[in-house]
């Protein structure tokens, strides 16, 4: 706050500031920003300074990412290769060096991928826990994952998708999977008002015995090779992408997570409750269809790529809230860019710890994001359930 | 001559929508009008709709058949927002399991005044202006000390009075009001009723609360409804609602009516032991009592 605004307010405000914040005031330099508002609500400044800050993070975490494999490259590499590539559209002209070829053809693409089915799953996370009002809510935890699996095994049984990686019609059957969990998971919840967090997560149980079941279903009648691929696939493996098809999926991601984010303000105010939601002005069945839609969107493509992977959804944007506050204005890009970081690096474990074979990325992520999970369900109790 | 805030006309409302059987009206036939400018007390047993009327008023519930017209213009045709623009609702249990701030909780009043537009950021920031608000009615409601703090982490008359102070964010013309004082302490009970009456004589701001509290509606309202059955069975001023033959038929259970000795307005007190003479008595009229919530 300006000395000359807080003298023009006269006596009785600059008490109130000092009451609201004590000691915040020597280090708030805004101009306009009072003091008690950098504690208590979202600035554009810590808006766009803790995305930057996640976001250089991310890239760290990516080059670190990108060292490890069959050749281990070091970590100025890395980085003058990349900076090389972005700088010249020719990264060719030394494309003799079998480190560049590893990188910016084989690590580069799946990284890449791992970032953006990370982000998508934690920012699709966050949406549905606004909405269901449950920080346990997540697109696999519900069953819209596994609904997603059931389209997308159905596309590969009739012959539709002929490779799996293709994304091109897999989306559309995964995506059709989705939204059948989605609508039938919230019907379960709106018969009720709002749900428990026990019923609901049965509610999931129950959808993904089966959604599972109809897919084993499926891969028993089909050949053994075809079948194994399926199941490898399930449980949640990222493979690198050629290039047009990563800019593909960019794009289909990015307009979803725009269309989530257009509705942050109102996922604010959802968490209410929808009926103090609409008593402040939201319109809430569109603001409910925009944001269920948009899930099973995009749960369906990042299923269609990467098949199952659990628990990103759901502790990503927990952990995030924990830290930087509840907001979806800034909640949903940073859980975005946390959980596309986290994958990464959970993918690089995946890919390296039982090198040269691979375990599933699914695996990895379970394996830590099962144990937090009871956690948060046995000793948070009474933050979670109701 | 002064104008109608809200004319409601034959409003009827049922939470079950007539497909699974008759629906039980919780409201069947409700019509009344308030005048801008007024204090309306709701008041009735539980379970006698007045929660509903509530939800109804702020176009939260859609009546089955009826019409409810704010200012003039009929809910059912205005967006969601320009209702919450003109009238905010305090509702009675406000849970919130995620970590806001009591100052973020606050500032969600002004969305029904966001900025639209913007293909990007049509998130609508929050104006200086919206801030200068939230936190003029933060120190009203005797929250502004709390305002960093987590909305899940504050005492029930905190969160109450950070609740209201959303509501007064909305800059509305009507406040409604679900139980205002039900988890607050006397000093804040008064508080509260202090600074309503205030808005109501500074700004003309319009009142409409629902309590329980006989004595607290008879000593603050110019106008008293009382609902039996989701019916109207009575409308008045305090004088000629709070009557022992009018709460005894619509409670069910004896009640002295005096008046408040500095006011002179009524007063309503349960019979004491002395009255009822004798154990057996009080039982009995505690019974009666507990009789008409079912």
């Amino acid at each position: 706050m300006s000395i000359s605004g807080a003298q023009k307010r006269g006596g009785q405000k600059e008490v109130v500031s000092e009451v609201m914040a004590p000691g915040v005031q020597a280090s708030c330099a805004g101009p306009k920003v009072k003091p008690w508002q950098e504690k208590s609500v979202l600035t554009v400044r810590r808006w766009v300074a803790t995305l930057l800050g996640l976001g250089a993070a991310g890239l760290l975490v990516m080059i670190g990412c990108l060292q490890f494999g069959a050749e281990d490259i070091g970590f100025f590499e890395v980085a003058s290769i990349l900076g090389r590539a972005v700088q010249s559209s020719h990264p060719s002209q030394a494309s003799s060096e079998t480190a560049q070829v590893i990188l910016l053809q084989v690590r580069l693409p799946r990284v890449l991928l791992g970032f953006m089915v990370g982000g998508c799953l934690a920012a699709v996370g966050v949406g549905l826990q606004a909405l269901l009002r449950n920080p346990l809510a997540d697109p696999y935890v519900l069953g819209i994952s596994s609904g997603a699996a059931l389209g997308a095994a159905l596309a590969i049984l009739l012959g539709i998708g002929t490779t799996i990686f293709s994304i091109s019609t897999l989306p559309l059957f995964a995506f059709a999977g989705g939204l059948l969990s989605l609508v039938v998971v919230y019907r379960i919840a709106a018969s009720y008002g709002r749900l428990p967090v026990h019923t609901l997560l049965l509610a999931g149980i129950i959808l993904n015995a089966i959604f599972t079941a109809l897919i084993m279903f499926i891969t028993s009648i089909m050949g053994p090779n075809r079948a194994f691929g399926l199941m490898s696939w399930l449980m949640g493996t990222l493979t690198a992408p050629d290039y047009p098809a990563l800019g593909v999926l960019a794009i289909y991601l990015l307009v979803g997570g725009l269309i989530l984010f257009r509705q942050a303000r109102a996922l604010n105010l959802l968490t209410l409750g929808e009926e103090s939601a609409r008593s402040l002005g939201v319109e809430v069945e569109r603001a409910k269809k925009v944001v269920f839609f948009t899930s099973a969107l995009l749960t369906g493509a990042v299923v269609s790529v990467s098949g199952m992977i659990g628990f990103v959804g759901m502790l990503i944007p927990h952990a995030v809230r924990m830290v930087i506050g509840a907001d979806h204005r800034l909640l949903l890009p940073a859980s975005a860019v946390v959980g596309g970081t986290f994958l990464m690096a959970a993918d690089t474990v995946a890919r390296t710890i039982m090198a040269p074979a691979e375990i599933p990325v699914g695996v990895v992520t379970a394996l830590v994001g099962g144990p937090v999970f009871v956690y948060l369900l046995m000793y948070r109790k009474g933050g979670l359930a109701v | 001559m002064t104008r109608q805030a809200y004319a409601v006309e034959q409003i009827r409302f049922s939470y079950r929508d007539g497909r699974n059987g008759a629906p039980a009206w919780v409201l069947d036939g409700v019509s009344f009008e308030v005048a801008e400018g007024e204090i309306l007390g709701v008041i009735g047993p539980n379970g006698s709709g007045k929660t509903s009327l509530l939800k109804l008023m702020t176009k939260v519930f859609q009546p089955q058949a009826g019409a409810v017209h704010l200012f003039g213009h009929e809910l059912a045709g205005m967006p969601q927002d320009a209702v919450a623009r003109v009238a905010a609702l305090v509702p009675q249990d406000s849970q919130q399991i995620f970590p806001f701030t009591i100052a973020e909780m606050v500032l969600m009043g002004r969305f029904p005044h966001r900025r639209r537009g913007g293909v990007l950021l049509g998130l609508g920031w929050e104006r200086p202006e919206d801030l200068r608000l939230a936190e003029h009615a933060m120190v009203e409601m005797d929250v502004a000390h709390l305002s960093h703090r987590s909305i899940a982490d504050v005492s029930g008359g905190e969160r109450q009075r950070a609740i209201i102070a959303r509501a007064l964010t909305q800059e509305p013309r009507v406040l409604l009001l679900d139980e205002p004082t039900a988890f607050l302490d006397l000093n804040h009970q008064l508080d509260i009723c202090r600074i309503l009456g205030h808005l109501n004589e500074e700004r003309g701001l319009t009142v409409i609360l629902v309590s329980h509290d006989l004595n607290l509606a008879s000593q603050y309202c110019d106008q008293l409804l009382l609902l039996k059955d989701g019916q109207i069975f009575q409308i008045g001023t305090p004088e000629e609602v709070i009557r022992p033959e009018i709460l005894e038929a619509v409670y069910g259970c004896q009640v002295l009516v005096d008046c408040h000795p500095v006011t002179g307005l009524p007063r309503v007190t349960l019979p004491g032991r002395t009255v009822a003479g004798g154990a057996d008595k009080r039982a009995h009229d505690q019974a009666d009592i507990q009789k008409p919530a079912s």
